[in-house]
């Protein structure tokens, strides 16, 4: 069971603009029945360069229909630059939230607005078809590597997982996750640092989930524990969630009284300063 | 709002007559079988009864029964045992439409530990082929693990021939059963297989009890190691109110066995024929002449999945669909995929399965209401019949 907000359920179950538009000044065309969910957009401009009408028809899941729903909603009145605006974020954030998985819905409709805008300039056809410079990377669901870069600059993407749940791109076979890898470290190398340096920004910068999991885990065996140890207590790894390290206090230091302060003091620092400044430490 | 259940071979009800034998050993007959007191042996003498009640549904000796915790515990112990008790054997084999219980451990083994698998392909209609089984069977084959019906489409596969040709090369059959028990007349006195696996929550028990067939001196190596209980080949206090309920939910299956294949038969049948008629471009996924009698798998073209089991689920109808969006990946179910369905029909598939607790009028409920949403569904989609879908870069086979 898939967990909606109650403005993604009111999106699916009532959609708003469906349907097509005869006299389209523009028409972007997503996705594909293979893929397992596309989406058409039409937008209607009028002479100010406002849209006046929006209207879009989709294949997908109930948060692809809302996704596409929510968008046309947010088109309509705007001028076509304020369109160009929009994100996949805030389609997602006018919904009030789309479960990770199924992020890629959002990133669909911004996909077919972008399109749609070219359309309406004359500068490439209604069906969105990927220059040939690009690279093909995922070969199960069709993505290439500008989406995928785009996608994780626009979204601050940190993970293979994230980029899956953002393109679908590594949903497949699993074969081009060392592209994705790639693809993380090539966009955090240039978003980061604008001046090109080899010195990272910090040590777990486009480093892949893994590594910097193994980072975290050395940190704490050799910097962290020793210092424990000397006073009668140990410190366990239960779980790293994202930027959230979880952690448990064993010995003399579970239960003690100034844990919450070694915690913050000792065990946070530690991490900040050898691996990531994201990074926050708590008990589990 | 009711709910109609057509999600059985998800889980099933608790038949209330299975609730009411299990109830008295939680709070009032608590004792442990193993213990030397009467208190806990009387409970001993129920388990005993339980063992003869899964037996007499199997056709097969109560000795030969060992309580699991769940259909995926028996699969593992099976395959596990297999290759322990013939070490120099490397090869496995078993089919692409298992269930993950089976299908992650093969994976798993082959990652892990080096074992060779073949997973056997089927045809358009889930189907498998006996002379690629054969084909397949090698001298160092130590076990092949087939289930006897399929959760998806329903298909039942030809296991007392496949069995069979396993024995003659001195190969240690398996079944996956946990979809056909209670559904369809087994006897193992007549089918040779060595192994069986079934699970009490699909036939009407409860969940987190199972149970494992192993043939009689068969070579047998346990998973869970301690004490000794069920003969010790499987350690852990016995889940005595599970086991009383296994044996109440077979004898129960036993007794409705002829309904199960009349009357639930009849109800699927109404259901399938009223959709397929009702609504244009769908399509019957499996075979429909060796199936279950309670599943039926229908795609509904152009639409996708998760969004009409939403829909129905507005109108307090339970099923599940093989779309992407339902089966925790990005791809439709592994089952249609192996059965190369066609994108169009299997991001829109959707599996009902009913039980005996369903009624004509709920079966008439539903035949009624998902017409106008699956058409506006289709409203929705920018893809029909007569507008061709675009191809996509896919590489997995149509």
């Amino acid at each position: 069971m898939w967990e909606y907000t109650d403005k993604v359920k009111d999106h699916f179950l009532n959609p708003r603009n469906v349907g097509t538009l005869e006299d389209a000044d523009g028409v972007g065309e997503v996705g594909s029945l293979a893929c397992g969910d596309a989406l058409t957009l039409y937008i209607k401009v009028d002479d100010e360069g406002k849209i006046s009408d929006a209207k879009f028809q989709t294949f997908g899941c109930a948060s692809a229909i809302a996704s596409s729903s929510a968008l046309t909603e947010m088109l309509i009145g705007k001028t076509v630059e304020e369109a160009e605006k929009i994100s996949n974020k805030d389609i997602a954030e006018y919904l009030g939230g789309l479960p990770r998985e199924k992020m890629h819905c959002s990133v669909m409709g911004q996909e077919a607005l972008e399109q749609a805008i070219k359309n309406m300039r004359g500068e490439a056809p209604s069906k969105m078809e990927h220059s040939h410079e690009g690279e093909l990377i995922c070969e199960c669901f069709g993505v290439f590597d500008e989406e995928i870069l785009h996608a994780i600059k626009e979204n601050d993407l940190k993970t293979v997982e994230d980029v899956t749940n953002f393109t679908k791109a590594g949903g497949g076979c699993g074969k081009c996750i060392p592209d994705l890898e790639r693809l993380l470290a090539e966009a955090h190398g240039e978003g980061v640092c604008p001046t090109p340096s080899s010195k990272p920004a910090f040590p777990a910068e486009g480093m892949t989930n893994i590594q910097r999991m193994h980072l975290i885990e050395s940190v704490i065996d050799n910097d962290v524990r020793p210092k424990l140890q000397a006073d009668g207590g140990n410190i366990e790894l239960v779980d790293i969630d994202r930027d959230a390290v979880v952690v448990r206090f064993l010995g003399m230091c579970s239960g003690c009284p100034s844990s919450q302060a070694t915690l913050k003091n000792l065990v946070e620092t530690a991490l900040r300063e050898k691996v990531d400044p994201a990074l926050t430490v708590r008990e589990g | 709002m009711k709910t109609i259940y057509l999600d059985n071979n998800a889980t099933t009800q608790v038949d209330p007559a299975v609730f009411e034998a299990m109830k008295p050993y939680f709070t009032e007959l608590y004792g442990n079988p193993s213990s030397m007191h009467r208190f806990g042996g009387q409970v001993g003498v129920k388990l005993k009864e339980a063992r003869a009640s899964v037996a007499n549904l199997l056709g097969c000796a109560p000795e030969e029964i060992i309580f699991t915790s769940c259909g995926s515990e028996s699969d593992n112990t099976a395959i596990r045992s297999a290759l322990a008790a013939r070490p120099e054997r490397r090869h496995i084999i078993t089919t692409a439409v298992e269930h993950p219980a089976i299908l992650s451990l093969c994976k798993f083994l082959e990652k892990r530990d080096g074992y060779e698998v073949t997973y056997l392909g089927t045809d358009d209609r889930g189907r498998l082929d006996l002379d690629e089984y054969k084909a397949a069977i090698r001298p160092d084959t130590a076990i092949v693990s087939i289930m006897w019906a399929n959760n998806e489409t329903g298909n039942i596969h030809p296991i007392e021939e496949m069995a069979k040709i396993a024995k003659e090369h001195d190969v240690f059959f398996h079944t996956d059963a946990v979809q056909a028990v209670g559904k369809v007349d087994i006897d193992l006195s007549k089918v040779p297989v060595d192994m069986l696996s079934l699970s009490g929550h699909k036939l009407h028990g409860p969940k987190g009890v199972g149970a494992l067939f192993v043939r009689k001196r068969l070579p047998f190596r346990p998973y869970l190691i301690g004490g000794h209980q069920e003969r010790s080949r499987r350690a852990g206090t016995e889940n005595t109110t599970g086991i009383i309920a296994l044996g109440k939910a077979c004898e129960l299956a036993r007794e409705h066995m002829k309904e199960e294949n009349t009357e639930v038969k009849r109800l699927r049948d109404k259901l399938e024929t009223g959709l397929l008629k009702a609504i244009p471009d769908t399509k019957l996924n499996g075979d429909p002449e060796h199936r279950l009698p309670n599943t039926t798998n229908i795609s509904f073209g152009y639409v996708e999945g998760e969004a009409i089991l939403l829909m129905i689920d507005q109108m307090g109808i339970a099923a599940s669909s093989g779309s992407a969006c339902t089966s925790g990946s990005l791809e439709p179910s592994h089952v249609l995929r192996a059965m190369g369905v066609p994108f169009t029909f299997a991001h829109g598939s959707i599996r009902f399965s009913l039980s005996r607790f369903n009624t004509e009028e709920e079966i008439d409920f539903v035949i009624e209401t998902l017409p106008p949403i699956i058409k506006n569904l289709r409203k929705l989609s920018p893809f029909s019949a007569d507008k061709k879908a675009p191809a996509c870069t896919k590489s997995f086979s149509e």
